[in-house]
């Protein structure tokens, strides 16, 4: 199904059904609600990076008028040990500790209570009147630093994972991991090239415009509902119910619509405690973090070390590659060194590799996913790389790739033999691009690299119904962070036959629809997807049975084409075909309404490659780099709704372009963020880019219906080192460390 | 402390309400008028999420205190739209996917009908410097100048 078919619908570029309500300001956000009776809750933060919580005295502010509730740690219960779900790595019970700090603060900004007041202000003044009594510790905030036997224990009970013996001492390294093949020794004294280099990326935050909010209502049996803002509304259910020792059945989520996540909004911060301070307060309480608590105090991603050495022979044929990757945790276990160690060398065949990977606990906020956790920076460092090998061999640096691409039946650095892949693909239309060989203007500089990620599967539910009128209302489970029900609604259009304004799709709360793993991955056209086309399948089916007793024929000669039922050739039935309405008209006398229904554990999502050219000037006055041209070439496999993918590349690539250019965090010596602002912290905005070409290539996924790889990730990784590469070529010295910020690329042109 | 009484116009209709002096036009608008519209994504200035029109000027509910509403004419996303349907800003947005998420979109529909208010014909660089006010980290902005520039065109040449 997934080649050569004519598609009516797949691949256009309809108006999202959610649309018009969110250009008018009717869609309601995480913190667009209010419940009548509702009180407001606040948190306290810690105003030290790493410290011994001695006393937490909360009586002055309970006595508050006003204030209903007041929790520290001691409130929640000892969670237990266990691995969290979705795509950010971690234990439920950092998780836990992460909420609501119990003995120790690990970061600047680490709650350490929580009040609920009758207006933010008095919530304020409760704040204020808490008393916590700290016994302040050195802080560790560097992962080189963090790695030797002599520096400050976040965690003194945490002893390295993964190595061959278990460590006798504890260690901020929570866990190692290798990749190997081969000989790396001999692949190198084969080379007849041999580049390596080390290169440092500082931690940076997702940025999505809404601040995580919520609302809480907890009745006297201790069911609570709660609303918010989610990537994933059954996962937060179950994390919420872990952290308080709570039945999930007694626990409603509801996705609001959701302003951002990139990840960011895979686990939980505010919600458990929300929870719990309505059910002490017996009234619904709204929580909605400051920007400056969304810098501080959720999860941005690693900052790394990563070490990469690569050899070559004349021709470009890569004959060794060995990597070594530092990455920062923040608070707790789970920094995504495993997916960085695994796709480093993933676009490349490579007889001779070896990788070690480091988790590393800092006095930083615990990272959470970012999309494609954890390969832009170990990518980074490869592209980087084989950017200089190139030019030490003389060769045109897609030429390299190509000499080394990855194909179908590969093996993967990190284990299964590729399926057809489009990494070859996207390098022939790089190449091909006039993009890639118009000329520079004076002083410009050019780059280019390769992006890629595995993309997940995962669980997925959906439903299909038939209104009496033949219209079709799809629910299901993963909250729209991009316009995903429009390609839900493209995927059941063309799978029914029927236009795509007959179709609406809508995302069921965790009572109202099967459970559904997170919108991340990259998995919600793919998995999501699917499960809506086999829901379709499933009402196409009960159609054709419906068709079939109403002409006395088999089931099996009745087929739908075009929406509807018709006889199949050679079937004496002198009938009228019958359409997705006058089935849904009659259905009623045919055995009732019509629901379609499927669930999955998706395999084989697609892995996608990604090709980025970046054209760059560099004032060589005040070290500003200004981006002239961007183009984004990826594998979608099938694009089903084609200006959402490209607005996935464009989105990805800003975010990439921002990263190599300005986003970081500052730390202070004491560990407090110092640009926890949007003034600071500084994303692009409209007048540091240019428009982004893109090039969607479709080399189906043979495991979709459609040939949907996904395309959410892919998109962050390409750019950091095209944009370093092409600052290497405008200004012809090689900077390894991002963000290429003015002072970083002023001090080295004056150097 | 006894809050303040403020008449003021939201979307050409006359409200009136009670605040306390230090709470901003976006929280009254917000919590008070219940026009949610408008969104807050940093409450400093620095993201344009709750880009509003004051008298037809472009500001950040966030950076005005609900007193200073006073007599003035406040323009939110609500009020964008007319009985005839959608405004153009708002139908080019969607035709052209100019927001995934949504949550910058408010803000910079405000921001765009300020922007051709006074420049019915603006350039690209004209439209990202008159929007550089506003953060939109879904799109990388290319989608939504294009909604802008197609709208101008409109404009410039009524079907």
């Amino acid at each position: 199904m997934a080649e050569a078919v004519d598609f009516k619908v797949i691949g256009t570029s309809p108006v999202r059904p959610d649309g018009v309500d969110k250009v008018t300001g009717r869609a309601q956000y995480g913190a667009d609600l209010n419940l009548p009776n509702m009180i407001y809750g606040r948190v306290l933060r810690s105003p030290h990076a790493h410290a011994r919580i001695k006393r937490v005295d909360t009586s002055k502010a309970r006595a508050i008028p006003g204030v209903y509730a007041v929790v520290s740690g001691a409130d929640f219960p000892q969670a237990q040990h266990g691995e969290i779900g979705g795509e950010g790595g971690g234990d439920i019970s950092d998780l836990a500790k992460n909420i609501m700090a119990r003995d120790k603060v690990l970061y600047h900004g680490h709650a350490v209570a929580a009040v609920a007041a009758r207006s933010q202000q008095v919530a304020e003044q409760a704040l204020a009147a808490i008393e916590v009594e700290y016994e302040v510790l050195k802080p560790v905030l560097d992962v080189l630093e963090a790695m030797q036997p002599e520096a400050p224990l976040l965690d003194d009970k945490l002893f390295t994972k993964n190595l061959p013996e278990k460590p006798e001492k504890p260690s901020n390294i929570a866990a190692v991991m290798q990749l190997a093949r081969g000989n790396v020794d001999q692949g190198f004294e084969q080379a007849d090239v041999i580049v390596e280099g080390e290169y440092r990326i500082p931690m940076a935050h997702q940025g999505y415009i809404e601040p995580h909010a919520c609302i809480a209502n907890t009745n006297e049996a201790g069911q609570s509902t709660v609303w918010c803002c989610t990537q994933g509304h059954f996962e937060f259910r179950a994390m919420t119910a872990k952290v308080l020792n709570m039945n999930v059945a007694d626990l409603k989520f509801i996705a609001s619509e959701i302003g951002g996540g990139f990840g960011g909004k895979t686990v939980v911060y505010l919600e458990p405690v929300a929870v719990l301070l309505s059910r002490k307060a017996r009234r619904p309480v709204k929580m909605m973090m400051s920007r400056e608590e969304v810098f501080r105090a959720t999860g941005p991603t690693s900052g790394t070390v990563c070490r990469v050495k690569v050899g070559a022979k004349k021709d470009g044929t890569l004959t060794a590659a060995k990597a070594w990757l530092a990455y920062e945790a923040g608070a707790y276990a789970g920094a995504p060194m495993g997916p960085g160690a695994m796709s480093i060398f993933a676009p490349y065949a490579l007889e001779n590799f070896k990788v070690e990977a480091f988790d590393v606990l800092v006095n930083k906020p615990k990272v959470a996913a970012y999309r494609a956790p954890g390969a832009p920076q170990s990518m980074h460092a490869m592209e980087c790389a084989l950017d200089e090998l190139a030019r030490k061999l003389n060769m045109d640096p897609l030429d390299l790739r190509m000499k080394n691409a990855a194909d179908e039946g590969t093996q993967a650095p990190y284990g299964p033999k590729f399926p057809v892949i489009g990494l070859k693909a996207c390098l022939n239309a790089a190449k091909a691009h006039p993009n890639y060989t118009k000329a520079l203007p004076e002083g410009a500089g050019r780059g280019v690299a390769v992006g890629f990620w595995f993309n997940v599967g995962m669980q997925s539910s959906a439903e299909v119904h038939i209104n009496e009128n033949g219209t079709v209302t799809v629910v299901e489970g993963n909250p729209d962070i991009g316009g995903s029900r429009a390609s839900m609604c493209l995927m059941a259009a063309e799978t029914l036959g029927v236009p795509y304004e007959q179709v609406r799709a809508l995302i069921g709360d965790t009572e109202s629809t099967g459970f559904s793993n997170v919108t991340g991955g990259s998995r919600t056209t793919f998995a999501t997807g699917m499960a809506v086309v086999r829901a379709c399948e499933d009402i196409i089916a009960q159609c054709r049975a419906r068709a079939a007793a109403t002409w006395g024929v088999d089931d099996d000669q009745v087929l739908w084409e075009d929406g509807q039922a018709i006889p199949a050739p050679g079937v004496n039935a002198d009938v009228k075909p019958l359409t997705l309405a006058d089935i849904a008209a009659n259905a009623a006398k045919t055995g009732g309404p019509l629901l379609g229904r499927a669930s999955l554990n998706a395999q084989g999502a697609g892995a996608s490659f990604s090709v980025n050219i970046a054209d760059v000037q560099v004032d060589r006055d005040t070290g500003k780099v200004d981006v002239l041209s961007f183009t984004a070439i990826q594998d979608a496999g099938r694009a089903i709704h084609k200006a959402y993918v490209e607005g996935q590349m464009q989105g990805g690539a800003a975010q990439g372009i921002g990263w190599a250019l300005n986003e970081e965090y500052i730390f202070n010596a004491d560990g407090v963020m110092e640009n926890a602002g949007f003034l600071d912290y500084r994303m692009p905005v409209a007048s540091d880019l240019p428009m982004i070409d893109t090039h969607i290539v479709e080399v189906p996924n043979p495991s979709h219906p459609y040939g949907v790889r996904g395309v959410g990730e892919t998109p962050i990784v390409a750019p950091l080192a095209a944009m370093a590469n092409a600052v290497r070529d405008a200004i012809g010295i090689r900077i390894n460390d991002l963000p290429l910020s003015p002072p970083r690329v002023l001090a080295v042109l004056d150097a | 402390m006894s809050k303040i009484q403020v008449t003021t116009s939201v979307n050409g209709e006359e409200v009136e309400f009670l605040c306390e002096a230090q709470q901003t036009l976006l929280d009254v608008l917000r919590e008070t008028l219940g026009r949610t519209g408008t969104k807050e994504g940093c409450a400093t200035g620095d993201c344009g999420a709750c880009s509003v029109l004051v008298d037809d000027r472009l500001i950040c509910a966030c950076l005005m205190l609900a007193v200073e509403a006073g007599g003035h004419e406040i323009t939110t996303i609500e009020g964008i739209a007319t009985d005839e349907g959608l405004h153009p800003i708002q139908q080019k947005f969607l035709e052209h996917a100019a927001l995934q998420c949504g949550i910058c979109t408010p803000g910079l529909i405000v921001a765009t009908k300020s922007l051709l208010d006074r420049h019915p014909n603006p350039d690209e660089t004209t439209i990202r410097y008159w929007l550089a006010g506003n953060l939109c980290r879904c799109t990388g902005y290319d989608k939504i100048v294009r909604a802008v520039q197609d709208v101008a065109r409109d404009l410039a040449h009524p079907a």
